[in-house]
């Protein structure tokens, strides 16, 4: 029934996939070692841990070896309007999550008539479970870099930020040293390839805050003031960083670019599937075999494929229980979802998103409503409080159900374990949540409901059960 | 506090110059936590006063951020990995054996300032669950005898 998955890499092609089984294969035996430090010079090799270690890709000469920065050559022989065009027909959608379409994004800000736009690059990758990005930042930084220039070309840009969030030291160290060299080879700086364009990269690190990832809370942090999400519309296209036109785009978008433009539209659409084309890296993580990050054809293959296939089926051969497809904030499926195609429309249409591509597995050992309530202590720690809805939703939902997982700890006069045995607790919960979900401000109150939403939906049951104690212990 | 060395932040200043602008706050207050491994109050004056912007603003900004500290942190910071992937994997055992061996909680500091612990969300290295780092050192695939193993490196 499952399928043996092939990776079709594109964006990693050169890049050494971290699944664990090989990795340690390859960095922790004696017999590999040798091998690797012929194939990798730099790789710094020590029993006992994992390093992250460096892809030729990650030096500019290797990168430039393969046909790097070409398609900047290219493009600058090109109108802004055809690589516009270009990127447009390739139908690429946005990988950070909100699945904008690229081509549209950048047309808006060329349309703005505005001297000074800027283009930002988002590798503030906080969605717990997602770890593709770090991937890419770490292994191959000069194809985000030369992604950027193109896109910043396109849309007029002459200035751009690279925002990483602080977890990722030594991802920012490789990217500010790729940016040295992009700029000592003429890729950057002014009159970049003796062209008239000119273009230029900053770093800014981030201060360890999930919610400035999101885009506006992003603009914020890169000014220097506290991260809160500005209401949309105007969207960052009219008025963005210093409320000038400006360009986000994820990681894994901008690794796309180049490759578009050297391959053309065409090639790209024979990747995936109508309305999801190209690829998509899945990183798995979880109660699996082996997890790590898997580039794929969207909408060739099927959840099982992914959990089955790739990471090698679930752990002690339990069996499987949830499954959150797209990072943390996104619905839950379950095994009867298993035949699900992995691309965008058909994860929306099961009720849920691609979000991220961070597929988290859940075995059966594992308790809903405790993972539950762990990610809304995270939700509610990260919750910029700036609207009401997200920040005393996420403080209720969090104290309703630590009431229902740890009784014990219930007071008695606390708002909700006095109300008698027959507590709607989940009626409470629902209510809760969707009032976050229609009324927050951001992404993070409208989707951080979404995992406790489905999870009543899908696993009553084992909210109920635990209801049940808490009734039983005060009657 | 006598003993800190203010020297360092004149060269700090120098580096990134400007009056006023906002854009400076967040890097200078890097350097600053990188210089004394965390925010002292006469450091944040000396800024306000060199940039000429608030120490109310700075302080507010300094507060919306994780990872600024008050208070003087020890020479290793362990931060042990609490993301959804890491706390199916096991995260509260490696914490709690951190915990009982340093004799800390999170967000504490050992009295001899060796150690400090914080708990995070999601290093970005799921696939390793449970990580943790100390420095800028990850260690991945943890198990209570590894974290006593890797801690006693440090001591």
């Amino acid at each position: 029934m499952i399928k043996r998955v092939e990776e079709k890499r594109i964006l990693m092609e050169n890049c050494v996939a971290v699944n664990l089984k090989t990795a340690e294969k390859r960095i922790f035996t004696s017999k590999n070692i040798a091998f690797l430090k012929r194939r990798y010079p730099r790789l710094k090799l020590r029993t006992g841990e994992w390093l992250p270690f460096e892809s030729p890709d990650a030096s500019i000469e290797g990168y430039i070896k393969k046909g790097g920065y070409k398609a900047l050559e290219k493009v600058l022989k090109m109108k802004p309007e055809e690589v516009i065009k270009e990127i447009e027909d390739s139908q690429l959608i946005g990988r950070g999550g909100a699945a904008f379409p690229t081509g549209l994004k950048w047309k808006f800000v060329f349309k703005q008539t505005e001297k000074e736009k800027y283009f930002v690059c988002n590798a503030d990758e906080g969605e717990p479970g997602t770890f593709k990005d770090k991937v890419l930042l770490d292994q191959s930084p000069h194809k985000i870099i030369e992604g950027m220039i193109i896109g910043a070309y396109a849309s007029g840009a002459s200035k751009g930020y690279i925002y990483v969030r602080e977890e990722y030291f030594d991802s920012t160290r490789t990217i500010e040293k790729a940016i040295g060299e992009a700029r000592d080879k003429g890729f950057l700086g002014i009159n970049i390839l003796d062209s008239s364009f000119s273009f230029d990269i900053k770093v800014v690190r981030g201060m360890g805050s999930y919610i400035c990832g999101e885009e506006t809370a992003l603009f914020r942090s890169i000014e220097g003031r506290r991260g809160i999400p500005e209401v949309k519309p105007p969207f960052p296209t009219t008025s963005g960083l210093y409320k000038k036109p400006t360009v986000i785009n994820n990681v894994e978008t901008l690794a796309n670019i180049p490759h578009i433009i050297l391959n053309g539209a065409r090639w790209f659409k024979s990747l995936g599937v109508e309305g999801s084309f190209g690829t998509k890296i899945f990183s798995i993580s979880g109660n699996v075999k082996n997890p790590g990050v898997y580039e794929l054809e969207l909408g060739k293959f099927t959840l099982a494929d992914l959990i089955y296939g790739l990471a090698g089926g679930i752990e002690g051969n339990r069996k499987l229980k949830a499954v959150l497809p797209g990072g943390a904030s996104t619905r839950f499926l379950t095994k009867d979802n298993l035949d699900i195609k992995m691309d965008y429309k058909s994860l929306k249409e099961a009720g849920t998103s691609l979000g991220t591509g961070a597929v988290i597995v859940f075995d059966e050992t594992i308790s809903i409503p405790r993972i539950v309530k762990h990610l809304f202590d995270f939700y509610e720690e990260e919750s910029c409080g700036s609207c009401v809805p997200c920040r005393i939703g996420t403080k209720r939902i969090s104290e309703i159900l630590k009431d229902i997982i740890e009784p014990a700890t219930v007071k008695v006069g606390n708002l909700y374990g006095t109300d008698g045995a027959n507590m709607n607790y989940l009626t409470k919960l629902k209510d809760i949540g969707m009032a976050m979900k229609e009324s927050s401000k951001c992404g993070l109150g409208q989707s951080a409901p979404d995992p406790l939403l489905s999870s009543i939906d899908f696993f009553s049951n084992e909210y109920l059960a635990l209801i049940k104690k808490v009734n039983g212990r005060k009657s | 506090m006598t003993e800190l060395n203010f020297n360092k932040l004149n060269n700090l200043f120098l580096k990134y110059k400007g009056r006023g602008e906002t854009e400076l706050v967040i890097p200078v207050l890097q350097e600053i936590q990188n210089i004394f491994g965390y925010l002292p109050q006469r450091a944040l004056e000396k800024m306000s006063r060199h940039y000429n912007i608030p120490l109310s603003y700075i302080y507010g900004v300094a507060t919306f951020y994780k990872y600024f500290t008050f208070e003087p942190r020890g020479k290793n910071i362990i931060r042990v990995c609490d993301g959804t992937a890491c706390h199916i994997k096991g995260a509260r055992s490696i914490l709690k054996t951190v915990e009982d061996t340093l004799g800390i909680k999170p967000g504490g500091t050992t009295k001899d300032f060796k150690f400090s612990l914080e708990v995070v969300r999601c290093l970005g290295i799921c696939f390793l669950a449970p990580v943790m780092v100390i420095n800028q050192d990850y260690y991945g695939r943890l198990t209570p005898e590894k974290v006593k193993k890797i801690l006693k490196r440090y001591k």
